[in-house]
């Protein structure tokens, strides 16, 4: 997030799009209730009539993968109706000529045709967002979760841009993160291309420096991402997978190519805290501790450093991962020497200067948000104020392109996946749960009401979902939330594994698959499972 | 600003402050049951009545805004006596089963009848009998124990914007119940428990696990979303037994279904517990010096034969900080290769 959650309620318009706000992320789904309370107007863009409709102003309701379509022709409009910062544009930016002739194509008119927006619904939107003073812009998967997420993201980027809302408090381009520290995995360099801090591995004079602090010879080439190490074990490419706390089997997509690129491996280990989907698969697991068992930080969807501490012994002869690691490495002939685990986060503080200021003294009680590089430096509640670190930021056109499978005869109906309230990600923590398990117990797939009855499917029918990588058998739950032709599937019930369906088509920049829309048929008379 | 004196002392406070938020901004306690400084004031308990200067009843501070020159006098033996019959007769109807209740210690009730040493009841008379009639695996209900403060129905409504729940019926037959005493149509998040000021409300899971003696309370992180709520874990004999937020944290003290209640994974007994190394096609239990000898070995061998880039690290966004960068820094100094990510993009 460029901005901060507690600045959330301080909006006057909140444009959501793409993210199921209440169910994902429900105490900032709070936030946004509060917001409305004291006034403020959401605008929804949701395939899906999420509980955040029955709080909006504007509910677009868009054909799933058709975001870039919806975002410029809001902006057209906000050209059309001079809604646009010039000021601002001027100032702190680059390249509108351009990016604004790439708009002329995107009427309302046209929009509504590919959208399916009426045409009113965007014109108001775009009316209200760029008429606001505080507005904001929150999304999550559902933007980025395409083979053209990039492209969404540029978009959404462009609209904060032209309407100069960026830099301010209660302002801003807010991706609300999925998992309690996927923030802080690529801040900490978990990434193949960038070490901690964003600083990338080709760049002579960066890896120069982390090879004095490692002391170790460093690869200059970039690495392989999680999606392209999977296609790299079935080519032979990757031989050994090492994966500490992950469930590729029930996350990534197509998972009969995941679980067969895994088995094909010479060697796997897996080090977890449950026996998951992939742990089964590994010729090694080690047994870890969970949040409960350790010491460290986490790193929220607006940059703050939070403090984790320990409460338990792990059970059995369970380790913290850091342990493990430092153990392994030792056995490997590299020897990481750390007394206490407050030294890593010093040792990342020498490396990447934003996390400099923050020590475990300092978050015992409130976390702190980077930028924060110095000991008496009070956090940063939101980015670019007074200007962008590159200089000046650039709008960058986009076009509508279509996603990659479309319906057809054949499989007539868009499947989209995500989460649910009682559930989390892949159900290795939730699933073991019995309270979450009683009233969330199993796979459904939302169909709507105009679709059930020309399939001739009732409420709770046993129905198959077929594409063209696999089927799945669940229970139809017959509901108004899904337009006509779209059906929903959470992805965390691994009897009926909603990625066995979807499409592992990447987005050819930031290689993220296209989990959000993929083409399926629903077939009834298979029985139950 | 607004000058006014309560209990003789000057107090300055903006315009439109309660009297009550001005008396506890100076550090004047005032006794109440219904009161919560997130929700609305509702004037229910009557127990933070006051005398003000130039009115001739008591009035309720929580909904009284403070005016210029109002003299406020929070305690007086007239006050005390009427606080202490309204404690009686909420006590009328109570159960007063303390020694068994899961709420024992950290009761707002039974702290006030502490204090006003209330030990016999001189109003005894009819009592609340409900049938219970729960079936959510979360919240357990002890109807008998509500005293009609109403902050379940306001942070329901107010801050949930859910509504599941409201005050039916008048006088004695008043209780809080869904609509037309229907179903719960109901998100858990535990927000109504969690301001409950006696046993009305309790957690499912809490039961019969432990309340104030030997627990210990650890401040940490919620291990699920993105938000980084700040959590309370109640342990007990290395047992998560209860998670609880304060209220002077990020997320205001506000849960979700999954932060309040999802949090029996951590001693589930399907934990792994011991290193396992695959023999045969079956996974075997093994020592942790065999398993990171047979690892550091197997992936050296790879690592001689294949070269550095044909092993991958898959990191974790469960993990912390610091387990995250001691991931990476292992697998681009110690096994040589870029090839590290995670699952933020899944």
């Amino acid at each position: 997030m460029t901005n901060s959650i507690p600045e959330i309620e301080n909006n006057d318009v909140l444009f959501v799009i793409g993210s199921n706000t209440t169910e994902t992320h429900p105490i900032i789904g709070l936030r946004m209730k509060k917001a409305v309370r004291k006034g403020a107007k959401i605008i929804v863009a949701d395939p899906r009539k999420i509980n955040l409709v029955r709080f909006s102003t504007v509910w677009m309701q868009h054909k799933p993968g058709t975001d870039v379509a919806l975002l410029n022709g809001m902006m057209h409009v906000l050209l059309q109706e001079q809604l646009v910062d010039k000021g601002f544009v001027k100032e702190w930016t680059e390249g509108f000529d351009t990016f604004r002739k790439s708009l002329a194509d995107y009427s309302p008119e046209k929009v509504e045709k590919i959208t399916g927006v009426p045409k009113k619904d965007i014109v108001s939107a775009a009316l209200l967002y760029g008429k606001a003073k505080r507005p904001a812009i929150y999304y999550t998967m559902g933007i980025t979760q395409h083979a053209h997420g990039t492209q969404n993201v540029f978009a959404i980027a462009n609209l904060a841009l032209m309407t100069g809302n960026l830099g301010r408090e209660s302002t801003g381009v807010n991706p609300l993160r999925g998992q309690n520290n996927v923030q802080g995995a690529t801040d900490m360099g978990c990434i193949p291309n960038q070490y901690p801090g964003y600083q990338r591995v080709d760049l002579p004079s960066i890896r120069a420096k982390f090879e004095t602090a490692w002391d170790a010879k460093l690869s200059d080439k970039p690495g392989l991402t999680a999606t392209e190490m999977m296609n790299a074990a079935m080519e032979d490419k990757v031989k050994a997978l090492y994966i500490m706390g992950e469930n590729p089997v029930m996350s990534d997509p197509d998972t009969h190519h995941t679980v067969k690129a895994l088995k094909n491996l010479e060697f796997l280990v897996v080090q977890d805290i449950f026996m998951t989907e992939t742990a089964q698969l590994a010729d090694v697991v080690l047994p870890s501790a969970c949040f409960a068992e350790k010491d460290g930080t986490f790193t929220n969807t607006e940059r703050r450093v939070q403090r984790v501490k320990k409460a338990l012994n792990p059970p059995g002869k369970a380790r913290e991962d850091s342990t493990i690691i430092l153990e392994l490495s030792r056995r490997m002939g590299y020897d990481m020497k750390y007394n206490l685990i407050e030294e890593v986060l010093r040792e990342i503080g020498g490396l990447w200067p934003a996390v400099a200021g923050i020590t475990y003294g300092r978050i015992e009680k409130w976390g702190l948000q980077w930028p924060c590089p110095t000991l008496d430096h009070p956090g940063t509640p939101y980015l670019f104020k007074g200007g962008f670190p590159r200089g000046k930021a650039s709008f960058t056109p986009v076009s509508y392109e279509p996603s990659k499978e479309l319906p057809d005869k054949e499989y007539p109906f868009i499947l989209t996946t995500g989460r649910q309230l009682f559930q989390y990600h892949t159900g290795s923590m939730t699933r073991k749960v019995k309270e979450l398990n009683i009233v969330a117990p199993e796979a459904y797939v939302e169909i709507n009401p105009a679709d059930a009855e020309r399939l001739k499917v009732a409420d709770g029918d046993t129905v198959r979902v077929t594409s063209r990588r696999g089927s799945i058998d669940l229970k139809a739950l017959v509901s108004e939330r899904p337009s006509e032709g779209l059906v929903f599937i959470p992805f965390h019930y691994r009897e009926a594994a909603a990625n066995i369906l979807t499409n592992p088509q990447l987005d050819p920049v930031c290689k993220i698959p296209e989990l959000k829309v993929c083409a399926v048929k629903i077939e009834t008379g298979h029985g139950g499972q | 600003m607004i000058d006014l004196s309560i209990n003789g002392l000057p107090v300055s406070v903006p315009e439109g402050t309660t009297i009550l938020d001005a008396a506890r901004f100076a550090d004047i306690p005032i006794p109440t049951l219904c009161h919560h400084p997130k929700l609305t004031p509702y004037g229910g308990c009557r127990l933070c009545i006051v005398d003000v200067k130039g009115i001739n009843r008591p009035v309720t501070s929580c909904t009284t805004p403070v005016a210029a020159g109002m003299e406020v006098t929070t305690t007086s033996p007239t006050i005390e006596k009427l606080r202490k019959t309204i404690l009686e007769l909420i006590l009328s109807d109570h159960p007063n089963d303390c020694m068994v209740c899961e709420k024992a210690g950290d009761c707002t009730l039974q702290e006030l009848a502490y204090f006003y040493g209330i030990r016999e009841n001189r109003l005894d008379g009819e009592r609340r009998v409900y049938a219970k009639k729960d079936d959510n695996p979360f919240i357990e209900r002890n109807m008998e124990k509500c005293i009609l403060c109403g902050k379940c129905v306001r942070i329901c409504d107010e801050v949930q914007g859910v509504g599941a729940i409201d005050i039916a019926y008048r006088g004695f037959n008043a209780k809080v119940c869904p609509p037309f005493e229907k179903n719960l149509d109901c998100e858990f998040c535990g927000q109504c428990v969690s301001v409950c000021p006696t046993g009305a409300l309790t957690g499912k899971a809490w039961g019969q696990r432990g309340r104030q003696k030997d627990i210990k309370e650890i401040e940490t992180i919620c291990p699920y979303c993105g938000c980084g709520c700040s959590i309370t874990l109640h342990v007990r004999r290395n047992e998560v037994i209860r998670v609880s937020s304060r209220e002077d944290t990020l997320n205001e003290g506000w849960l979700c279904p999954k932060g309040r209640f999802g949090y029996s994974f951590i001693n589930n007994a399907a934990r792994l517990k011991t290193p396992l190394i695959r023999e045969e096609g079956q996974l075997k239990e093994a020592t942790w010096d065999e398993a990171l000898d047979f690892i550091a070995d197997r992936l050296g061998k790879v690592k001689a034969k294949y070269g550095a880039d044909s092993i991958a690290g898959l990191s974790s966004a469960r993990c912390t900080n610091e387990e995250n960068y001691l991931f990476q820094k292992f697998m681009r100094a110690a096994v040589g290769t870029n090839n590290v990510d995670h699952c933020a993009r899944l």
